[in-house]
């Protein structure tokens, strides 16, 4: 820095004047960046989860979001945090409901959204919506074949009076899945595989009882 | 650095573009930048994504730097380049998210980190502040696609021994065994060792002719 010799000191009323200029103009430029691009990715989130809706309810052509409320499920507003999706075929038939569900994974939160199907009392479909887990290893949770395959049935009957699962959801060592409610695991992703189980379980003893018990709430669709 | 002025100031602005390309490659030469360099260069894709947003903040911040060079005083420049810098990083990370949600999910935490980058700041601080404009975005241009082209060679490497694959295109046999281990981080060490190795070999060849 042999330049520093040249040039004096400058005052505190110069660096201010640089610091405050700068942050204005830095302000500015990103306020107007985030105006100019929300429109664009509230759109898009919205169609990367419409697009994941469609995949985990097979068979279907529209849906609607409801939410539970006052003991029944209404057609949720946009304000709304807990909803579900209700699909529908293109004659209006009521197919599934697409939940998302969130829970620890190994390296992050996993977000993730399946299909439940309330006539088969099956999960129909299953999404990775959100995961930071380890690429070749946890990550098999989203594109594992044999691992997918698990969620294309997988029984989530209710009991006799129909408040809870018969069986609750649970992921045992890859290759020893002997009844319907197993999700068979992944060998190099056990933490993973382990974490969709819980966090299917955690979210089917929840959901999967109230929708089945008010799954008429759905089939009022036809007529729209 | 007293070097570094004496000869920017001589060179042309092509030779400007030119030298972040090939002599002083970012990637290659000057080994800066080495934390994007090796976690999202395991792919071809998030490696272009990646040297594009690094180029456009650098492009940016390097004007901006360079037209502000007389209005910022030296005790607070550091200061000021770090909001310069950071404030061009989070446009880009709006403008990648509004591109596409898939990729933005793939660059993750690594967008932001553009702003520590020593890359962007090294030429704000040894070359924008002190040169024109013109010659600061010649210099952020040929700096930029440098390191564009070095985290895409590393990208390349890694997807096809990796995935098989190039830009996502499965280009090797279905049998092809897939080395899981270049997709993980240490992959990316083993792939800069290996193209450092090419570039330190072929410089020793030259200077011994």
């Amino acid at each position: 820095m042999t330049d520093s010799t040249t040039i004096a000191p400058s005052n505190s009323l110069k660096m201010l004047r640089a610091m405050a200029g700068i942050g204005v103009l830095c302000g500015l430029l990103i306020v107007l960046t985030y105006e100019g691009t929300l429109p664009r990715i509230e759109l898009l989130r919205a169609q990367a989860l419409e697009e994941a809706i469609f995949k985990v309810v097979p068979g279907i052509t529209q849906m609607q979001a409801y939410t539970y409320k006052n003991n029944a499920f209404v057609p949720a507003e946009e304000t709304d945090l807990d909803v579900v999706y209700a699909g529908y075929d293109s004659e209006g038939a009521f197919k599934g409901i697409a939940i998302v569900a969130t829970g620890q994974g190994y390296a992050d939160v996993i977000k993730i959204i399946y299909g439940y199907d309330p006539e088969k009392e099956q999960v129909v479909g299953f999404y990775v919506l959100e995961s930071k887990e380890t690429p070749g290893l946890g990550d098999k949770i989203e594109k594992d074949p044999t691992f997918l395959e698990n969620f294309k049935g997988l029984d989530v009957t209710l009991n006799a009076d129909k408040t809870a699962l018969k069986n609750q959801v649970i992921t045992v060592k890859k290759g020893t899945k002997t009844n319907a409610w197993e999700v068979d695991g992944i060998s190099g992703a056990t933490i993973s595989s382990r974490a969709i189980g819980e966090i299917l379980k955690q979210s089917t003893s929840e959901w999967v009882p109230l929708i089945y018990q008010n799954k008429t709430a759905f089939k009022s669709r036809g007529n729209e | 650095m007293n070097k570094e002025i004496t000869k920017a100031t001589t060179l042309s602005s092509t030779d400007e573009f030119i030298k972040g390309l090939w002599k002083e490659n970012p990637v290659f030469v000057q080994v800066l930048g080495m934390c994007p360099v090796l976690a999202v260069s395991n792919t071809a894709i998030n490696a272009l994504a990646m040297g594009l947003a690094t180029a456009f903040v650098l492009i940016m911040s390097n004007s901006l730097v360079s037209l502000l060079r007389n209005f910022i005083p030296k005790e607070v420049r550091i200061a000021s380049y770090i909001l310069i810098i950071a404030t061009f990083v989070t446009m880009i990370d709006y403008a990648i998210q509004a591109i596409s949600v898939e990729l933005h999910k793939n660059l993750g935490a690594f967008i932001s980190l553009i702003v520590v980058n020593c890359l962007i700041l090294s030429r704000a601080e040894a070359f924008a502040s002190k040169n024109t404009l013109g010659k600061s975005i010649m210099d952020a241009l040929g700096m930029g696609l440098g390191f564009t082209l070095g985290l895409v060679s590393l990208g390349l490497v890694r997807e096809i021994l990796g995935s098989g694959a190039v830009f996502g295109i499965p280009i090797l046999p279905e049998n092809f065994q897939e080395w899981v281990i270049m997709i993980l981080p240490a992959g990316g060490f083993f792939t800069l060792a290996a193209w450092l190795l090419v570039f330190n070999l072929y410089k020793q060849k030259r200077n011994a002719l």
